[in-house]
């Protein structure tokens, strides 16, 4: 597979509640199951960047917008 | 310290948890924490649902088709 | 609030000065423009460049860039090997389109790809007939990678109606849409796609129709004619403030449920939160199982935008409208689908297509051209 790998440790009864609630889910394992959940916490946090538009440029586009009839 | 179960993920997903951490402001300590802190969360939730027994469960199916809902 | 880039970023890399030193050039095709275009102003971020083997090799395995973030379908330069004589890892070069100095890109890496393998993982079969697979197989065995930098825009027909994520996200702003519903096409719209619109807008503040325009089969509509078509529908149909009526140019790959996850990273860029998924979205043939492109989101709990799935539509008799499976409980001899083939025979023959398929409208603008199809 590509891409490095990590590993990350839970205490073994917690692992073993996920293994018995992810049956027939459709998760082929607990670790598919881990980076499911982990991938959508991190994702609903990331932050927005600041968006990297001036004033002028927002203005410029706004114009060109308006020209068009979209706004 | 209870036994450990080692579970691989992406190293970027990794690095991407930790940051998640860091910005936080100091509620987990470490990657394996937030882990285990959102597993466990996930299972109440799961548990919340199931607040009936087996046995209540297979009773109020019954009742559910003897009145054609299922 | 408008959803965010893809992977945090709007990438913008664009650059107006370029002074003609001696560099080498590179010749692009219209597609690799076009590309190269997409990547610089942000409707593939977070790209800054064509893959590396890493990102590529990622892509195909993982569904994934390396670094983690969603992206299936490979955004990769071929270059024949008479092209990479001379080119080496660190130079710059200049692409060109025609005369036209597209862009400058740093080339970070030349690999050779495995064609093969490429067909396995983005189209799920070797099979030369199905139509990316022969396209893939035809490109050039080099792969060119590198960051971009945009000198000019490739030219277009569709000026009126070209839009770029920085401009849809201040427009949909300027409006006051927080939720806002992407919808793909490559159609003149009949009442199922009319229906499957509306459906969704009932519960986003507006619509971004995004037809695909440029690549085009003997027999699909020209683009002149969905655009009209489009507008007409909007005039007569629509509540005129919750309609964005803007083309995309990008090839269509053919690769199903991948291609439909890459179609919703693209309208992200544009500010888009929910993205309308065909049953057989970019489907082609038999290639793909009926609901490959809605099951392949589950992959994703972090992609950003919301997937709607929204049932064909069909006219029903007995409900007297337009329905789908979900909400109409009568039976085939009730139903009458809208089938876009039969559409276009019926146009094809100056016929206007019946009411409950087609709008008289929009009809009569597509009769209205000479020759509506290619
Ligand atoms: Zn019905």
């Amino acid at each position: 597979m590509n891409g490095e790998y990590t590993t990350v440790s839970i205490p073994k009864p917690l692992y073993e509640r996920i293994k018995n609630i992810i049956k027939d889910t459709g998760f082929t394992s607990v670790s598919s199951f881990v980076i499911y959940v982990l991938r959508e916490v991190v994702a609903s946090y990331e932050q927005e960047k600041i968006e990297v538009f001036s004033e002028e440029e927002k203005k410029a586009i706004i114009e060109k917008l308006r020209k068009l009839g979209y706004i | 310290m209870g036994e450990k179960v080692t579970i691989e993920i992406p190293k970027e997903l990794y690095e991407k948890a930790q940051k998640y951490i860091q910005e936080s402001g100091g509620e987990f300590k470490s990657v394996n924490e937030l882990v285990e802190f959102v597993l466990n969360e996930l299972l109440s939730e799961e548990e919340e649902e199931t607040v009936f027994t087996p046995e209540e469960e297979e009773k109020i199916k019954q009742r559910l088709k003897s009145l054609g809902y299922i | 609030m408008v959803s965010k880039p893809h992977g945090g970023k709007l990438i913008r890399r664009i650059k107006r000065d370029f002074e003609k030193e001696d560099i080498q050039t590179l010749e692009v095709s219209l597609e690799q423009a076009l590309d190269i275009e997409n990547i610089c102003r942000g409707v593939f971020s977070p790209l800054e460049g064509f893959l590396d083997r890493n990102n590529y090799l990622s892509v195909l395995e993982n569904k994934r860039l390396s670094n983690d973030i969603p992206w299936t379908i490979p955004i990769i330069l071929d270059v024949s090997n008479q092209s990479i004589d001379g080119l080496k890892e660190g130079d710059d070069v200049l692409l060109k389109y025609y005369d036209r100095n597209i862009a400058l890109m740093n080339i970070e890496e030349i690999y050779q790809w495995d064609k093969k393998q490429y067909a396995r993982y983005i189209y799920g079969t070797t099979d030369p007939e199905h139509p990316g697979v022969s396209k893939i197989y035809k490109m050039n065995d080099y792969l060119v990678a590198g960051k971009l930098e945009l000198l000019n825009s490739v030219p277009t027909r569709f000026e009126r109606y070209t839009l770029w994520p920085i401009e849809t996200r201040i427009l949909f702003r300027e409006r006051g849409w927080r939720t806002i519903v992407g919808f793909q096409t490559r159609n003149a719209p009949h009442r199922g796609h009319e229906y499957v619109q509306k459906a969704a807008l009932t519960f986003v503040d507006g619509l971004f129709v995004n037809p695909l325009v440029g690549w085009k089969k003997k027999g699909d509509y020209k683009d002149d004619v969905i655009l009209a078509a489009y507008e007409t529908l909007i005039k007569h149909y629509y509540p005129r403030d919750v309609v964005v009526l803007a083309v995309l140019r990008t090839s269509m790959r053919y690769a199903g449920p991948r291609e439909a996850v890459h179609h919703a990273i693209m309208r992200k860029n544009f500010g888009c939160t929910h993205f309308i998924i065909g049953r057989d979205h970019a489907g082609v043939g038999n290639y793909y199982g009926p609901y490959d492109a809605w099951k392949i989101f589950q992959e994703f709990p972090d992609l950003g935008i919301t997937p709607l799935f929204i049932r064909e539509a069909f006219y029903c008799k007995k409900c007297d409208g337009m329905v789908n499976e979900k909400i109409c409980p009568h039976n085939e001899e009730y139903r009458i689908h809208i089938s876009g083939t039969n559409i276009r025979r019926m146009l094809l023959n100056g016929e206007r297509p019946p009411e409950y398929m087609m709008r008289r409208e929009v009809a009569e603008t597509i009769l209205s051209f000479e020759n509506p199809f290619m």
